[in-house]
């Protein structure tokens, strides 16, 4: 069997060979071993229509319950890959039909993994675009009870809190990021060590022991309450060895020939940092920080356990209950009216729109990555 | 002077960035302890860090110790601010770990404010560990088959696309992918699962349920979609630092690309793929607000996972914190801190393990 196979597949791969020969002359003969062709697609398409087929005929003449949709489908792919399995082994032998399997697999792998986040984005956004007006943004649920209609009321008060909470944890946790980051890759004194171990495990910490850290320590023992600003420390946590890893490895790219020469010329060692090393890296830098504020802009956890949650707008971080988009649409979910749940769809949009946002900005800031403040600063240096 | 100084400086380093020599290389000088340079660099740049820093050591100026004093205080406070996160953790949780002894590694209800208090992580940390093994029984082969397919697969012109949309997929805020969970996934799964608990009940007990939905396996699916992006794209980067050669060199002796994968990528990548794996799991760990919308609290071991209810470490401070009262707030720090003991052990070994394999290449 085996032999008459081998003596079936030369002569076939043979034909192949001088075809593509004469095809591509001596114009540099590019062998495609990726390139798929007609017969593979045709074995593949022959094999899903086979396995379709017999799905439909257990599911429908021999198992005594009717057609799932899911179990159908799955039924369908797992009995797919025996028989495209057997068909590949049949006319090109056991190393490709293991080689086609395993594409195969991996491809849907691939596939399953990554469909949750369009499947994700489109489903807040089908629910949530219906929400999403102005007044949405302009109101607050001050005024809004179980009885309002779902287009009253919106979260400003929300929208607000977020922006305050983030901006405050982000003007603490950046200078101290970035300073520590050129503390570790410039001086490397005797602290480096330690300090890079903690900042390694405090990415380990949960969310929400950060949280409740600060519940305990804030808004109990200082008897402070709950307060946006406490929201703001446990964000704060949460930044700082984000901004100090990212930023740390932004400034050890930097190339030491550039401190070298800014050394050699004279500079001390601040101006060669604050002149030629912090803008080469400034693209990274900008990438760390808003990575920082990504990570930290949808935390529900934390801010559960230090805001408060309101519905009222409070303009003041530093005392009294404040909200925050991802408390609100936590709190807003959890209820049972059908308006409340509505609300929480239209905020989760919100808050996705506002990842998005941060996300892009990462990628513009540091596209060019730390080469590009490079490239531009030679421009600047040939004038 | 100075401003002419610094002028000059940037002009030269721009030019100096024209030569060609390894970026690597000369930034060791600057940083002489850093340990990643070990293997290579001593050897011909022992010289080059001897002679380096040597002169522009000896004249410290009064704004350059200013500059170190100021980035030293920057790096102090943020070594204080994290140790000083630790030491009040433990502090805080010490009068629950007196109170409950050892039973609190064993008790399962979560009473510690009732007079006389009985409470323990056994229920929480077991929910935790169901959830994560689910979550990463689920990653683990998406994330690697994710890797390969973008680094050996997929059409050179959408590589970039696919991943910058796994970082995406790391950007987005866990609560919106547990409200995909709750609203959309659960349902649709719930059919499914009803069939093989019907089906699979009778004869395998941990598939026994009565009610399915809430349950500790679905909480665990959903945290699996938090933890395949950062999963991924450290498998990726990983593989991707596979010796070129090599695999071109498995093609060239006639290998399929499948056996390119098994007999070059995969064992170079393995700590690489173990390392991802345990970031994953960190991460799997310590996420509260899926398990907390998705389970339906009960404190209590239940080894049938199809089953409604359950409770994780993370999501049981989230539910408790509110009510606590003195003790029942130590208590809460005592399983927040057990929770950070776990994922940092995990964290450290994965970051070792990530490092080794990157250093490799």
């Amino acid at each position: 069997m085996a032999a008459t196979r081998a003596i079936e597949q030369k002569p076939a791969e043979k034909q192949d060979i001088p075809d593509k020969a004469v095809d591509a002359a001596k114009a540099a003969p590019r062998r495609r071993p990726r390139a798929w062709r007609w017969a593979d697609i045709g074995e593949f398409a022959g094999s899903a229509a086979s396995a379709l087929l017999l799905t439909w005929l257990i599911f429908d003449r021999f198992l005594p319950f009717r057609i799932q949709g899911v179990a159908f489908v799955v039924a369908w792919y797992v009995l797919t890959l025996p028989i495209y399995w057997l068909v590949v082994r049949d006319g090109h032998g056991p190393v490709t039909a293991r080689d086609r399997l395993a594409s195969l697999l991996i491809t849907t792998g691939a596939a399953v993994a990554l469909s949750p986040i369009f499947l994700v984005v489109g489903y807040v956004t089908v629910r949530g675009l219906g929400v999403i007006d102005f007044s949405f943004l302009a109101e607050t649920m001050e005024l809004t009870g179980p009885l309002s209609e779902a287009d009253d009321g919106g979260l400003l008060h929300s929208l607000i809190g977020t922006l305050e909470q983030l901006g405050i944890a982000t003007l603490i946790a950046v200078p101290l990021g970035v300073l520590t980051a050129v503390y570790l890759s410039e001086i490397s004194g005797p602290l480096a060590r330690p300090t890079r171990l903690v900042a390694d495990a405090m990415t380990a910490l949960p969310s929400i022991v950060a949280g409740l850290f600060v519940y305990s320590i804030v808004v109990i023992r200082t008897g402070w309450g709950f307060s946006g600003f406490a929201g703001s420390l446990a964000l704060t946590i949460l930044m700082l060895p984000t901004v100090t890893i990212a930023a740390e490895q932004v400034l050890r790219v930097v190339p030491g020939s550039l401190r070298e020469a800014a050394l050699a010329l004279g500079s001390p060692y601040w101006r060669s940092v604050l002149l030629v090393v912090l803008p080469t890296a400034r693209a990274g830098l900008a990438t760390a920080v808003i990575l920082g504020m990504a990570r930290v802009v949808g935390e529900t956890a934390p801010v559960l356990l230090t805001v408060g949650g309101t519905n009222v707008l409070n303009v003041n971080p530093f005392s009294d209950y404040q909200d925050n988009i991802p408390l609100f649409v936590f709190n807003q979910i959890r209820s049972s009216k059908e308006t409340f749940v509505e609300r929480a769809w239209g905020g989760a949009l919100l808050l996705l729109v506002l990842v998005l946002i941060l996300f892009v900005l990462a990628r513009l800031a540091g596209g060019a990555g730390p080469g590009g403040g490079r490239s531009r600063r030679r421009k600047g240096a040939a004038k | 002077m100075e401003s002419n100084d610094a002028e000059g400086s940037t002009g030269l380093a721009a030019l100096g960035l024209g030569e060609p020599p390894d970026p690597p290389g000369p930034s060791n000088p600057s940083d002489p302890p850093s340990p990643p340079g070990p293997p290579g660099p001593p050897a011909d740049e022992g010289p080059l860090a001897d002679e380096g820093p040597r002169r522009i050591e000896a004249r410290l100026s009064g704004s350059d110790r200013f500059y170190r004093a100021l980035a030293s205080t920057g790096a102090g406070i943020t070594l204080l601010i994290i140790v000083l996160i630790g030491v009040f953790l433990l502090l805080e949780a010490l009068p629950a770990f007196q109170s409950a002894g050892f039973g609190f590694l064993t008790t399962q209800p979560w009473n510690p404010d009732s007079v006389p208090p009985e409470f323990g992580v056994a229920a929480m940390m077991f929910g935790t560990a169901i959830t994560a093994i689910v979550a990463m029984l689920v990653t683990v082969p998406l994330a690697l088959a994710t890797a390969v397919f973008i680094n050996e697969y997929a059409p050179r012109a959408i590589r970039a696309a696919l991943t910058s949309l796994v970082d995406l997929m790391a950007a987005i805020p866990s609560l919106i992918f547990a409200l995909w969970g709750l609203f959309f996934l659960v349902p649709w799964l719930q059919p499914i699962e009803g069939w093989l608990v019907a089906q699979l009940g009778g004869s395998l007990p941990f598939m026994r349920a009565v009610a399915t939905g809430s349950s500790l396996f679905n909480a665990g699916l959903v945290i699996a979609l938090m933890a395949i992006p950062i999963t991924t794209s450290i498998i990726r980067e990983v593989l991707s630092q596979a010796p070129r050669h090599e695999c071109e060199g498995a093609l060239a002796l006639g290998g399929t690309r499948w056996g390119m994968i098994t007999t070059v990528i995969l064992p170079f990548g393995r700590t690489g793929i173990i390392g991802g794996s345990m970031l994953g799991l960190g991460r799997a760990l310590g996420e509260t607000i899926a398990a907390t919308l998705i389970l339906n609290i009960r404190f209590e071991i239940k080894p049938q996972i199809f089953e409604t209810g359950g409770i994780t470490v993370a999501s049981g401070i989230a539910v408790e914190f509110f009510d606590a009262q003195e003790l029942g707030l130590s208590a809460l720090m005592a399983a927040g801190l057990s929770l950070f003991l776990v994922t940092i052990v995990i964290n450290l070994l994965a970051a070792i393990v990530v490092e080794r394999a990157k250093s490799v290449a």
